[in-house]
Formats: structure tokens, C-alpha cells, sequence
């Protein structure tokens, strides 16, 4: 039966609920665990084969050799499209997704992460030169 | 300009009607079109020259950002048409997954027409709810694909993430709550008087007229041609899922919605049956690195129409050309002819009604010969010097632009 | 001289107007967001609105005639609020009021859609000549029903003067139940004048950009707006006042904050409408009105000539 204004009981309804809206930034939605957000690589695992490179669609990761059986990773997050196409790649499961998505910087500069290894001895370190540091792992001032 | 018998105004290609920038010219008279002129090609992008730059796995990745609504449509369909080159075969677990996002895709995708359609019409209260369900879509996507869009689930061989039985309770529980909502939206699209007087009676396109104009997908389907590639030409798990081809015979904007809706009811079903009916097996193969040469030819069914791939292999790890056939440039074609004799004040819904991506739709089909460059094959360099000497002439200096991506010498 | 000024300016003139009319889109926007499930903006955004636009720059086209276009937002606004002078607030009586003045507010009522037809005639673009035309044409529409739904009321209580009216229902108060269907018709009239939806395809976003307002910025653009709040502020009052008489004599501060509350369901009631309906074409509005609300308007004149006659006023 056509009548006008069809929707009025579904929108007077509507005022007694919660509102829909997600009220970012006070409030933050968790990703789910595929989620593609920032990369994070391993200096120990990498072997170097840089099949990474090749396939990336973008030229967005740099790898680096910088001593016998070590490279550090430079990941471009300008360039990176997320679309986790070198973590499939890699064999030896040096490169991991994280679910972080909050990546705006205020310099070109800082969105290129580098990811190298401390000389021998004392194991991984990222740097990063992010005005604040944030996300959980190897993440540290540079 | 005026003159005394009609005025022409550009409608384009920036305005709040568009989604992207197209640009119509339309001659009027008072509120009545005369006659309207298309010219489309804002949102050409170069994206079949760059796969021919790329390696295969790079260019999927380019194929799938030519649309943001449609991307596993054209990522999906590249993906056949290269692993039919190198006939592979692909495992029925990768198919079905494919096809469960592809008709999860149709749902996220009608569902934002029907917000879009509701928006041009002045009805903003069925844009906020019809996007406020869109997000349970885009939610369950994010669960299974691990993107909102462009969700990457294709690689050569099958596809990249598997479905665990989770995701397959989360996934059902959203199909239940959306198609309560849907039957909702069908009972306000039939009953709501000011909905059927906007949409009704406009951008009529008859039977005859849309196969002489080749308008396909919802839009042709709207005046009762039923053609549809899932039925015709079935590809990935089609042939074997039951599932109905909805057509109405409205030949009008109000068609295309109802035949919109019931796809959406549709798709329920069919992603019901594929989450219960998902076969066991590995999820890829592996994929050789260089295709060997041939080429192919594929259709998809994108939720706008029938989506065209052609792409040529040449033995080496690049494709040696691309070419891409989006449905809405079937559909321009008739959105001319809708416009005449029209009310300008309809304008916005009829374009909207053939659901138009244009940045789906611009491919350069020829390339002209403008400022003394040969015709033919140009060069990436070409190409970026004559763009630069066109701004320069124009006052705008781009030369030190610091851009030194050189595509293609990373590998 | 200084009292008048006061009225004029401050108190119910320009302050109190602006204030209630930038508190009233508050309402309608909040409502409107809260029947769409959506947030809404806080309290203070129309102030904040206003105050951005009327520091930004104006920009006018080159090929505008530039009096014109610079002095029809003034004269909208101006109009708008010189109509509730007239108008009874408090109580029975109005600020100014003689034997015809709800002729007269119908008429300042009537200045702004011609401003916005000159303003947008006297911009030179072509969507704001097609906003100005559709203007002009919606406005042939709504009129008649407007003033007839007005009138009716007008002529059962044998006075032109809102005052007047008012002490009479509130002599009577049962007459008032008489004017249900011009309320409801005044109120479709009222969505026609202040081009909301279903109504608003003089400003159609989606087809000719901003209609009559596409070239305006800046300060101009801030009064045309203001004017437009202010409009549906005096459209509500003069609905209230006409169509809702009732707890008038209960003094100055009761009466006034019972004024408050009717305005304000009277805006509540037109958010609700903007909800629920699409917008129509500019030739099934006019069919509509003509065809549908006009009669109905006519019947309720009618009706009132009948009560009168039979009720021997």
C-alpha cells in the first residue's frame, strides 16, 4: 500500500537507540587479525633473497646488506600499499603485518622505517624516527 | 552562452551529483534536456600501460586498484584469465572463497548504490541507513580478507587466507541481520510514495534500446534482457550453485532498483550455500613465475555488468598487454540517449542508476597524435617529458619533481 | 525612543531572533542526526557556523551586478525579522498591532524568496538562475495554500490582527479545534517557504549545486543562511501563534516559555518531515500543491465560513 513517509516508525525508533557512529578518536575500533596495517621485519630471520623486493608492486622495501649474513630492511610507508604480498614471499617468515593503521606523519621523512640489526652481539633493534613511540615490539627511539 | 531557445550548462566534471568527474554538456530548455553530450577519460590513470611494466604479481596488485567497489572483480577475473594462459587449475576450496567474496563484494557494493541512489533523490535518511549496514559487510570482509577493500584475496593459483570456522558463524550471523534489513529497504522501496514518484517513469530504456546500446548488468536487466555472465558463461563456482537471475520489466530507474534488491537477496542465498557447502582442500598452487605464452579472454560478473579481461603472455614474467573492458562503458553509452527529453532535476539518478565507476571505465583506447608525437607505442619517458611540456606551456613547472620511481627495474 | 530601540534590537528583535534561530537549527540538526542514528553536532555549532563564514572573504563573480548581489542578503534578513513585531509572544498582544497586520506579516514573509530569486537572477551563473527560477515557481506554489490556511483562522475571529486573533481564542478556545487542517496545511506551506525537504529543489545539492546561493561566500553567505534559520524561527512562531492559542493569559513569563515550546515542537515537527521524505521535481510539486493542498486549504476556509455563519459571530 503506497503511502507517504513509509520510514517514520523505523526513524522515530531510531532516537532510542545508541547511535551508530563510532566515536573515533575517543573511542577506537579493534582490526581483526588479518588486518594489513604497518610491516615489522625480523633482521634475524632474513636470509636475504630479497624475493620481498621483487615482488612488491610498489618498490616500497629496501633491503640491505650491512655485515656478514645481516640486512636491515628500509620500508618506505608512503609507498607501501599494505597489501602483504613480500610476507607471502618470504620464506623464512622474516616480515610480519601488524594490525596498526594509525600512520600519518608530519614529515616525509619519518614514514621511512629502518629496520637494522645492532653489530654483533646484541640481537635486533628497529629504528624508527617517529616523533612517539607506540606499537608493542622492537620499536625504539632512533 | 545564451540564445533565445536554450541555454548549455556543464554538468561536470566537478559537482555534487558525480561520484567521480565525468563531464555532460547539456543543452536545455527551462527544465527540459534537449540533448546531452559525454566526455569521460578524467580518471584515466595509465593502469594498462603499467602492467605491461610489471611483473605478473606486481600487476595484480595494479589491477585490483583500477575501482574501489568492483576490485575483486577485476582482480579476480586478471587471475583467471592468467592462470587459463598457463593452464593451471585451481583448487575448489580457492574457487568457492573466491566466489564468496565476489558475492560478498555485490552486497557491499549494492548496498552503497542503494545509499548513493538515495542521496541524489534528496532521501539522506536512506543514505545513513543503508551505509550504516553496509558496515557489517565491510566488517565481515575485514574478518575473512583482512582489508575493508581492495581486499587482496587472490593470488595465481587460489587465493592467500583461508576461511576457519569462525569467520564462517560471524558470516552467517551477518547475512542473518542483513537480510532483515534488506526486506526492509524492499518494503519502503515498494510502499514510500515520494521514493516511486522520484524513480519511476525515469531514464526509460526499452527492451530494443538496450541491446541496440549494449547496456548490460542491473541496468539491462532492469528492461528485461536477462543476460547475466554467471548464468551465461559460468566461471568459479557458478555452474555449480543454485541461484536465480532477477530481472523486472520497469525499463526505468525504479527497475534497476527493485532488480538491485532483489541481487541483494540473491547473494544471501548464494553465500549461505557456499559457507555451508565449502569444499576441503589445499587453498593454491604453486604458480610458475613465467607464464608461457598465449592469451586469454574473460568474463566476469562485476555487480555493474559484465567485467572484460584480455591479456597476452609472452613466456617472460611480464604480460604483454592488458586490456581492460569495464561495464560502465557499455552503460555510458545509454546514458545519453536516457537524458534526452528528460527534467534536469533527474540527471543525478539517472546517471547514478547505471551505478557508473568511472575510474573502472577510463582506458585509452588510441593514442592521437597531439603536438608532433609519432602515433603508436610511447615510452614511460615520452609520456612524462610531453605531460610536463604541456603543463609548462600552461605556467606550471614539474621539472623538479622529485619523483625517481622507475617502474619495472626493482627485480 | 530608547525603549523601542531595546524592542528592536535586543529583545524579541535581532538578538533574541538570532539566538533562537541558531539554537532552533541546533534542534534541527541534532534531531535530524538523532533520527538518521547518526551523533549530531554540539550545541554551539551553528554559532560556530556563522561566525566562520563571516570571517572568511566574499567573493562576487565578476559578471554579477554587485549592489544587488551584496544588498539582497540584507534585505532577507531585515525582512525576516521585522515580521515578529507582529507577531504575539507573551500573551495576547503583539509589540505593534493594527487591523490587517497578519496581511503584512504574510508579505515580509514573502521578501525573502524574492531575495533569493534576485540574488540569484543578479549572480549571473547558470545554476544560480536555475535555483532563482525554481525559487520563483515553488513560490506560486505554496502561496495560495499559505495564505488561505492563514486567513481561515483570521476570518472565523473577524479581525486581520494576529493580537486581535489571539484574544479571541483564547475567549473561546474550542474554535481552535476548528483550524486542525489548516495547521496541517500551513505546515506543508511552511516546508514549500523555507525550501526544505520534500520541498527544496530551488537549493537542490545534487543538481544545480546550491541553487540561488551557489556564488555566495563569506559574509553574505552567512546573513543568507542566518536568514533562512530566522525564516523558520518567525514560520513557527506565526504557526504557533495562529494555529496553537492556548495558555495566553497565564502572564508574561508563562506565556513566553509556552511560546518557546511551541516553536520549538513546530521545528521538531519539520525535522521529521525532512527525515522521512525524498525530494520532488519542481512539476510534481506543483501538481501536488495544486492538485492536493490547495483544496484542502480551500476546504478549510470553508469550514470557517460555515462556523461563522452558523455560530452567528
Amino acid at each position: 500500500m503506497k503511502r507517504p513517509g513509509r520510514m517514520i516508525s523505523e526513524v522515530l525508533r531510531s532516537v532510542l537507540r545508541k547511535p551508530a557512529t563510532v566515536l573515533y578518536p575517543r573511542v577506537k575500533v579493534k582490526m581483526p587479525d588479518r588486518f594489513r596495517g604497518k610491516l615489522i621485519f625480523h633482521p634475524d630471520k632474513c636470509v636475504g633473497c630479497r624475493l620481498c623486493m621483487r615482488d612488491c608492486p610498489t618498490d616500497a622495501i629496501q633491503i640491505r646488506k650491512v655485515g656478514d649474513k645481516q640486512f636491515e630492511a628500509e620500508i618506505d610507508m608512503a609507498r607501501c600499499i599494505c597489501c602483504g604480498q613480500c610476507v607471502d614471499s618470504c620464506l623464512k617468515k622474516a616480515l610480519e603485518m601488524t594490525a596498526e593503521f594509525e600512520l600519518a606523519q608530519l614529515k616525509r621523512e619519518t614514514l621511512k622505517l629502518t629496520y637494522s640489526v645492532e653489530p654483533k652481539g646484541a640481537g635486533a633493534k628497529a629504528s624508527d624516527d617517529k616523533p612517539e613511540s607506540d606499537s608493542g615490539g622492537e620499536a625504539a627511539e632512533g | 552562452m545564451h540564445d533565445r531557445e536554450n541555454i548549455r550548462i556543464p554538468i561536470g566534471p566537478q559537482h555534487p551529483a558525480l561520484k567521480e568527474p565525468t563531464s555532460f554538456s547539456l543543452a536545455l530548455d527551462g527544465e527540459r534536456i534537449l540533448q546531452a553530450g559525454v566526455r569521460l577519460g578524467y580518471n584515466h590513470r595509465g593502469i594498462e600501460k603499467g602492467c605491461e611494466e610489471r611483473t605478473y604479481i606486481q600487476a595484480l596488485y595494479l589491477v585490483e586498484r583500477i575501482c574501489g567497489i568492483c576490485s575483486h572483480s577485476h582482480a579476480t577475473c586478471f587471475c583467471m584469465a592468467v592462470e587459463e594462459i598457463a593452464g593451471i587449475e585451481v583448487p575448489k576450496r580457492a574457487v568457492y572463497i573466491r566466489t564468496l567474496v565476489a558475492e560478498l563484494e555485490r552486497v557491499h557494493s549494492h548496498l552503497l548504490w542503494l545509499g548513493v541512489a538515495g542521496h541524489e533523490i534528496g532521501f539522506d535518511t536512506l543514505l545513513m541507513y543503508t551505509w550504516r549496514d553496509r558496515e557489517t559487510v565491510m566488517d565481515l570482509l575485514a574478518l575473512l580478507t583482512g582489508n575493508r577493500v581492495n581486499y587482496g584475496i587472490n593470488t595465481f593459483g587460489g587465493v592467500r587466507r583461508d576461511v576457519n570456522p569462525e569467520q564462517k558463524v560471524a558470516v552467517l550471523k551477518g547475512m542473518d541481520l542483513l537480510e532483515e534489513r534488506t526486506k526492509y529497504y524492499i518494503t519502503v522501496a515498494l510502499e514510500e510514495t515520494t521514493l516511486i514518484e522520484r524513480l519511476s517513469g525515469v531514464g526509460m530504456l526499452s527492451h530494443d534500446d538496450v541491446l541496440r546500446l549494449g547496456a548490460i548488468g542491473p541496468t539491462g536487466r532492469a528492461s528485461d534482457v536477462k543476460r547475466d555472465t554467471r548464468k551465461d558463461d559460468p566461471y568459479a563456482a557458478y555452474g555449480e550453485m543454485p541461484f536465480n537471475v532477477i530481472t523486472s520489466d520497469h525499463c526505468d530507474v525504479y527497475g534497476r532498483t527493485l532488480v538491485r534488491v532483489g541481487e541483494l537477496m540473491e547473494s544471501y542465498k548464494m553465500i549461505r550455500w557456499l559457507v555451508n557447502n565449502l569444499p576441503e582442500g589445499p587453498i593454491a598452487v604453486k604458480f610458475p613465475r613465467k607464464v608461457p605464452a598465449g592469451e586469454a579472454f574473460m568474463r566476469y560478473e562485476a555487480p555493474r555488468g559484465e567485467d572484460v579481461h584480455y591479456v597476452r603472455a609472452n613466456g617472460t614474467d611480464r604480460p604483454e598487454r592488458v586490456k581492460v573492458r569495464a561495464p560502465t562503458l557499455a552503460n555510458v553509452q545509454a546514458v545519453a540517449h536516457m537524458l534526452k527529453d528528460g527534467y534536469l532535476a533527474d540527471l543525478p539518478i539517472v546517471v547514478a542508476a547505471i551505478d557508473p565507476c568511472f575510474s573502472c571505465t577510463d582506458r585509452l583506447i588510441a593514442v592521437a597524435d597531439a603536438h608532433g608525437l609519432q602515433p603508436g607505442v610511447l615510452t614511460w619517458e615520452q609520456v612524462r617529458r610531453h605531460g610536463i611540456e604541456w603543463y609548462r606551456r600552461r605556467g606550471v613547472d614539474f621539472t623538479r619533481l622529485n619523483s625517481t620511481f622507475r617502474c619495472g627495474e626493482s627485480g | 525612543m530608547a525603549r523601542d530601540l531595546f524592542y528592536m534590537l535586543i529583545f524579541p528583535g535581532f538578538l533574541f531572533l538570532v539566538v533562537f534561530a541558531l539554537f532552533a537549527e541546533y534542534v534541527d540538526r541534532k534531531l535530524c542526526a538523532k533520527l538518521q542514528n547518526r551523533v549530531g553536532p554540539p550545541w554551539y555549532q551553528p554559532f560556530a557556523d556563522f561566525i566562520k563564514l563571516a570571517a572568511k572573504e566574499d567573493v562576487v563573480p565578476m559578471l554579477a551586478d554587485r549592489p544587488m548581489f551584496r544588498f539582497t542578503p540584507i534585505v532577507a534578513l531585515t525582512a525576516s525579522i521585522a515580521s515578529v513585531f507582529y507577531i504575539p509572544i507573551w500573551g495576547h498582544d503583539a509589540l505593534f498591532s493594527f487591523n490587517g497586520d497578519v496581511i503584512v506579516v504574510l508579505y515580509l514573509l514573502t521578501i525573502p524568496t524574492l531575495t533569493f530569486f534576485l540574488g540569484g537572477w543578479y549572480s549571473r551563473s547558470v545554476f544560480s538562475m536555475l535555483g532563482a527560477v525554481r525559487s520563483i515557481m515553488q513560490l506560486f506554489a505554496y502561496e495560495v495554500p499559505l495564505y488561505l490556511s492563514i486567513l481561515a483562522p483570521a476570518l472565523l475571529a473577524n479581525t486581520w490582527s494576529l493580537s486581535g486573533m489571539a484574544r479571541f481564542y483564547s475567549t473561546h478556545p474550542l474554535y481552535a479545534l476548528l483550524n486542525v487542517i489548516g495547521l496541517g496545511v500551513s505546515l506543508v506551506a511552511l516546508l514549500g517557504k523555507l525550501e526544505r525537504v520534500p520541498f527544496d529543489t530551488p537549493e537542490a545539492e545534487t543538481e544545480i549545486v546550491a541553487g540561488s546561493f551557489t556564488e555566495y561566500s563569506g559574509r553574505l553567505l552567512a546573513l543568507f543562511r542566518l536568514a533562512i534559520s530566522v525564516e523558520m524561527v518567525v514560520g513557527a512562531t506565526l504557526l504557533a501563534a495562529v494555529f496553537l492559542p492556548f495558555g495566553l493569559e497565564l502572564g508574561a513569563p508563562a506565556a513566553f516559555g509556552l511560546y518557546l515550546v511551541k516553536a520549538l515542537v513546530v521545528i521538531c515537527l519539520l525535522t521529521l518531515f525532512r527525515t522521512v521524505f525524498a525530494r520532488l521535481r519542481i512539476d510534481q510539486m506543483l501538481r501536488f500543491c495544486a492538485q492536493v493542498v490547495a483544496p484542502i486549504a480551500f476546504a478549510q476556509v470553508l469550514i470557517d465560513l460555515v462556523a461563522k455563519r452558523v455560530l452567528a459571530l
